[in-house]
């Protein structure tokens, strides 16, 4: 068993640049674990979706992707078309952020997901086809998938497009599923469910599941490990309860003050001020450090390096000060004054 | 749906009979007389006979009387008789109308197909080679006049390399096949005349050609228009995800989408083609319901005007009809009702 010694998803280095010339992924690293859940957490224009497109060269036209990004061994970046073509759907699925627009108006939902089926199943007979829909949309708990497949999207709600989209990416039991904000788009009441199917799919079928958002709330209760990016770059990683309470990075801690408690004990929420740099005009030094509330000179010069400091991977120069501040004293403005 | 297309059919009538009143009034209310037409330029000074040319005509009547016998011919299906053929109008049209129809048929199947096929290469090879040269080949139709490039083709094909037959729709020495549409290819292959169908075939070739290019620059920028814009949407990134190749993307999951307001302009120049293809008619002697149109105008011969305007505006308010039912076929949104 060769293959299965290598870790499911291994990324290295991985960049991603714009036809502009703009660097938007900046030598990211990580590595996702068959049946385990990864979420990767940032904000808008951290580079976090273009990063997994990447993964299924899907990359934007003229963009260029250089580093190594390695399923079960076998490099991805610069395969051919023909190779990403097989992998696409079969090995990695992808769910999308808005169902509304991620769905064909005109084919029908059950010739959908019977298409991502005969895809890799060219020999499979019609019925046989046919079969899978309706078990697929069974799965995802879509009721009257007889009658449901032969409707378009626009005779489903969010939620239930959403469950569509799911079933289309699990269709061929992939062993890696990108959701790349798979709940924004979506009411809060549904959100829930939602992330409740892909979580008991991705136990039920040992899925990697890689779960893309903004929201360390969607990660808290459903990922093993996190990492966590800003502007291009890993901020942070680690396992889940390391990330939440033994943050060493300002930026993840700024992000936890971001929360809501369901104690309450916090009087309000605390905003990190400012916004994330533009492409064109990243920072010198940690990219961060417009925004921090620590930052020194060496922030301001120096880009910092991920380095292991206590049971978390952090890129933070003073990453050791925030020892023995739990995340819930912490913050951005108490530190400043 | 056939409710529908019943309901928009008994409205026709009404619609018709609008078109004749105006029909008739705006060529009763121009300045010239009819009677140049209907008497010779000797006579005109002879009172007898210029009396006798208005009674036999019924120009000696007012206005108001004129109008209300002509629309109980037309009730009766009768459109009177051309003042200058001196033939029943329908006859006229009868014979005219095929030889246009067939024209466009024609025309419109080359100007649709080039269009799309160009619009689609246009938009895959977006900003590239391919691109700039559909749509110079689509400009170039659509700008350069059909008296200009039909008799420069003429002189080209017929002339220099005597490729293609001269103008007309049969060789002169032919006999026309058995009338049953009265469309020389489609008459010749029901009668089995399989010689007499390439013959005519081989004289429609150019003057469709002409007069589709005109057709493709339109259709050819719209497709390729609507292309760029389908191709952009999660959908088609959705498609790719799934591990669909490229042409199963392109023409299964945007041109569908594409060609929905497509459509549209594929309805309008049709039903414009059939009064409006006047040039290429003058270019190649086809002897279409344009020139007739043209030659009636130009006689101020009233019954024959407001018969041609009547075969236009039936040919809008049909292809009209077609288009929104395709339409519905098109775009499962749409409910017709």
């Amino acid at each position: 068993m060769g293959t299965s010694q290598q870790p499911l998803l291994n990324v290295r280095n991985l960049r991603v640049t714009l036809r502009n010339g703009l660097e938007i992924v900046r030598g990211v690293d990580f590595v996702a674990e068959a049946g385990k859940v990864l979420g990767i957490v940032g904000e808008s224009g951290s580079g976090k979706s273009i990063m997994m497109r990447a993964a299924m060269g899907l990359s934007p036209s003229l963009s260029t992707v250089t580093g190594s990004i390695r399923l079960r061994g076998e490099e991805l970046v610069g395969a051919h078309e023909r190779r990403m073509q097989k992998l696409r759907g079969s090995k990695i699925g992808l769910v999308f952020q808005d169902p509304m627009s991620a769905l064909n108006p005109v084919i029908t939902i059950g010739k959908l997901i019977a298409e991502a089926v005969r895809l890799h199943n060219p020999d499979m007979s019609a019925a046989g086809v046919r079969r899978r829909t309706i078990e697929l949309l069974d799965l995802v708990a879509v009721p009257q998938p007889e009658l449901r497949a032969n409707q378009y999207v626009h005779e489903f709600s969010g939620g239930m497009r959403q469950r569509v989209m799911i079933a289309m990416a699990i269709a061929n039991n992939p062993e890696v599923l990108i959701a790349d904000e798979p709940t924004t788009a979506l009411d809060v009441t549904v959100q829930a469910q939602i992330l409740e199917v892909l979580k008991n799919l991705q136990t039920r079928f040992s899925i990697g599941l890689i779960l893309i958002t903004h929201d360390l709330g969607v990660v808290a209760g459903t990922a093993d490990t996190v990492v966590v990016m800003y502007a291009g770059k890993v901020m942070e990683s680690g396992a889940v309860r390391d990330i939440f309470y033994r943050s060493r990075h300002p930026y993840t801690r700024g992000l936890l003050s971001c929360l809501p408690t369901i104690s309450g004990n916090r009087s309000r929420l605390e905003p990190i001020s400012g916004s994330p740099p533009l492409l064109s005009a990243r920072p010198v030094g940690c990219p961060f450090h417009p925004r921090c509330s620590m930052a020194q000179n060496t922030c301001r010069s120096e880009e910092p390096k991920l380095r292991q400091v206590d049971d978390v991977l952090t890129a933070c120069h003073f990453a050791e000060s925030l020892r023995g501040v739990a995340t819930g004293q912490w913050t951005s403005r108490a530190e400043h004054a | 749906m056939t409710q529908y297309v019943f309901r928009r059919l008994i409205s026709m009538p009404l619609l018709l009979l609008g078109v004749a009143t105006m029909a008739f009034f705006l060529s009763h209310f121009t300045q010239a007389d009819p009677l140049s037409a209907l008497v010779s330029e000797r006579q005109m000074g002879n009172p007898e006979v210029v009396a006798a040319a208005k009674q036999r005509w019924g120009l000696d009547r007012s206005m108001p009387e004129q109008y209300a016998i002509y629309v109980k011919n037309l009730v009766t299906g009768d459109l009177g008789v051309s003042f200058r053929t001196r033939r029943p109008v329908l006859t006229d049209i009868a014979e005219r109308l095929p030889a246009t129809l067939e024209l466009v048929i024609f025309a419109m199947l080359f100007g649709t197909t080039s269009g799309i096929v160009l619009g689609v290469v246009a938009s895959r090879f977006h900003d590239r080679p391919a691109d700039y040269a559909a749509r110079f080949f689509a400009l170039f139709g659509s700008t350069v006049p059909v008296f200009w490039s039909g008799l420069l083709l003429l002189y080209l094909f017929t002339v220099k390399f005597g490729l293609i037959p001269g103008p007309g729709r049969l060789d002169a020495r032919a006999d026309q096949p058995p009338f049953v549409t009265g469309m020389f290819t489609l008459d010749a292959l029901l009668s089995g005349q399989f010689g007499t169908f390439l013959d005519a075939l081989h004289h429609l070739v150019l003057p469709a050609f002409v007069l589709g290019w005109s057709v493709t620059g339109i259709i050819s920028r719209l497709v390729r228009a609507s292309m760029l814009d389908v191709l952009g949407q999660d959908y088609i990134l959705a498609a790719r995800a799934k591990g669909a190749g490229e042409a199963r993307t392109l023409l299964r999951h945007a041109l569908p989408n594409a060609m929905i307001p497509t459509l549209t302009i594929v309805g309008y120049s049709f039903a414009y083609l059939i009064t409006g293809a006047v040039l290429t008619e003058a270019v190649f002697a086809w002897p279409g319901i344009g020139s007739y149109a043209v030659d009636s105008a130009r006689t101020l011969d009233y019954p024959a005007i407001i018969g041609v305007s009547l075969i236009g505006a039936t040919a809008f308010l049909l292809t009209n009809l077609v288009t929104d039912v395709a339409y519905a076929y098109a775009n499962p949104r749409i409910k017709l009702g």
